[in-house]
């Protein structure tokens, strides 16, 4: 009995759904239809693996990677730490986490972010690393800080971080945001509200994580990041016709 | 009570945003100094068995505007319809890319090599196809969706046989407009709605 089976179908009701009029963008780039649903294949099961030589020594660490380490990011020093699991509550080894975030002041390094606060020449705003044996993962960072965005009259994004998690699976494939705990934003985003269910919500709420700060030097939050699973092939070796 | 099934549940999914590309393709918002090698850049390296294909289009949204800030990912076999670290498979092949619609043009070109086709578990076969990913502002959970090819056989192909609405079938085929040179439109919405997969 191995977890080679086919992908567990997706509980697409702990996700956002895809129309969702408090997030206006959402309304021309939502389809309508059903989602075609099938188990998976080879094409889903298979996905892209990366070797710890496709990344450099400070690819994790945000706040020297922009300067090649000649000179911090401005900020309050944050450590974002946590485990990839899958639905069985292992450890995922050895998969890609990418992040990227805006700065102290809540600009992104982007060519389209237009927003008044300034660009911190010391920070470009993203980091990737791959998760050890156990499934564990850590970034140095800054925190960054809240944004307004054009979506109703005046909304804010509450602090987060943006996470790129692969698995070992294509149809793994995930992207979500990390946020603060205590960040009284958080209640008022229309994004954060696509998750209707505030307990699952919650789960994309990173809490302070003191045992793992570092005295006179950075803050923890603790991300755990959970990602499908596969199916057991228990009685899937059976004869042609039983 | 009963007893405890002892399983996690997935974590939500939220937008990727407008900035995506900072985090997944520095270089393409003018940041690639930030990382001495990008990932997903081509799924072919020189030597790459089979025949070299290009595949162009646009990801329109529900107003038929061909979005600029969407990023996609594919992932695909060999030639022989095998995959990255498979027994056999072509080491000049990761089959995984990463690309963006031209902010000019808003079209993207994926350049890759054909895929063979893959069976399932039960032994059927099917027909060569590219899986999709798409992720962008106002996109909640990352679509996926596959291309399939106008000049191969998809008759018996197991995820198209299930297309109810047979005309639908179309929004998934690759037409083919030169030698390997290939169009594939993704419609989010509306007229023409690109069959999405929950698999
Ligand atoms: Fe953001």
């Amino acid at each position: 009995m191995l977890d080679d089976g086919p992908l567990i179908p997706r509980n697409l009701a702990l996700h956002p759904a895809p129309y969702d009029p408090g997030y206006k963008t959402t309304l021309a780039r939502s389809p309508a239809l059903p989602l075609l649903s099938m188990d998976s294949s080879a094409s889903e099961e298979t996905g892209p693996r990366f070797g710890h030589g496709s990344l450099g020594a400070l690819d994790n660490n945000l706040i020297l990677n922009w300067t090649r380490g000649k000179s911090p990011a401005i900020g309050e020093r944050i450590v974002m730490h946590g485990r990839v699991l899958d639905e069985r509550g292992r450890g995922v080894p050895h998969t890609l986490v990418e992040v990227w975030q805006a700065n102290a002041g809540g600009r992104y390094r982007h060519k389209k972010d237009g927003y008044l606060a300034p660009l911190d020449p010391n920070f470009g705003g993203a980091g990737r690393t791959i998760t050890d044996e156990a499934g564990r993962y850590q970034f140095l960072t800054i925190r960054p800080g809240a944004y307004p965005w054009p979506n109703r009259g005046n909304d804010w994004r509450p602090m987060h971080i943006h996470v790129s998690v692969f698995g070992h699976s294509f149809g793994q494939r995930l992207i979500t945001q990390m946020y603060f705990e205590g960040d009284p934003l958080i209640p008022l985003c229309p994004i954060a509200a696509t998750i209707k269910d505030r307990a699952q919500l919650d789960r994309l709420v990173a809490p302070l994580d003191m045992a793992n700060s570092k005295p006179l030097d950075y803050l923890a939050y603790k991300f755990d990041i959970v990602l499908r699973g596969r199916r057991q092939s228990m009685f899937e070796n059976k004869p042609e016709g039983m | 009570m009963v007893q405890k099934l002892e399983m996690l549940q997935e974590t939500p999914s939220q937008t990727a945003g407008p900035y995506v590309h900072i985090g997944l393709m520095p270089s393409y918002t003018g940041n690639g100094q930030i990382f001495a090698q990008e990932l997903g850049e081509s799924p072919i390296a020189d030597g790459a068995q089979g025949e070299i294909i290009e595949i162009t289009g646009s990801i329109y949204d529900g107003t038929g505007w061909a979005m600029r800030d969407a990023l996609i990912e594919s992932w695909q076999p060999d030639a022989q319809g095998r995959f990255a670290g498979q027994d056999g498979a072509d080491p000049n092949l990761s089959g995984f890319c990463r690309f963006a619609a031209d902010a000019e043009s808003g079209e993207f070109t994926l350049r890759t090599v054909k895929p063979g086709p893959v069976a399932l578990r039960d032994g059927r076969v099917q027909a060569p196809h590219i899986s999709l990913w798409i992720v962008a502002r106002g996109i909640n959970l990352g679509l996926q969706t596959r291309i399939y090819f106008e000049d191969e056989d998809n008759s018996a192909d197991p995820l198209l046989a299930r297309i109810e609405q047979r005309p639908r079938v179309e929004t998934l085929i690759a037409k083919k407009t030169g030698a390997g040179q290939y169009r594939f439109d993704i419609r989010l919405q509306g007229d023409g709605e690109t069959v999405f997969l929950d698999i």
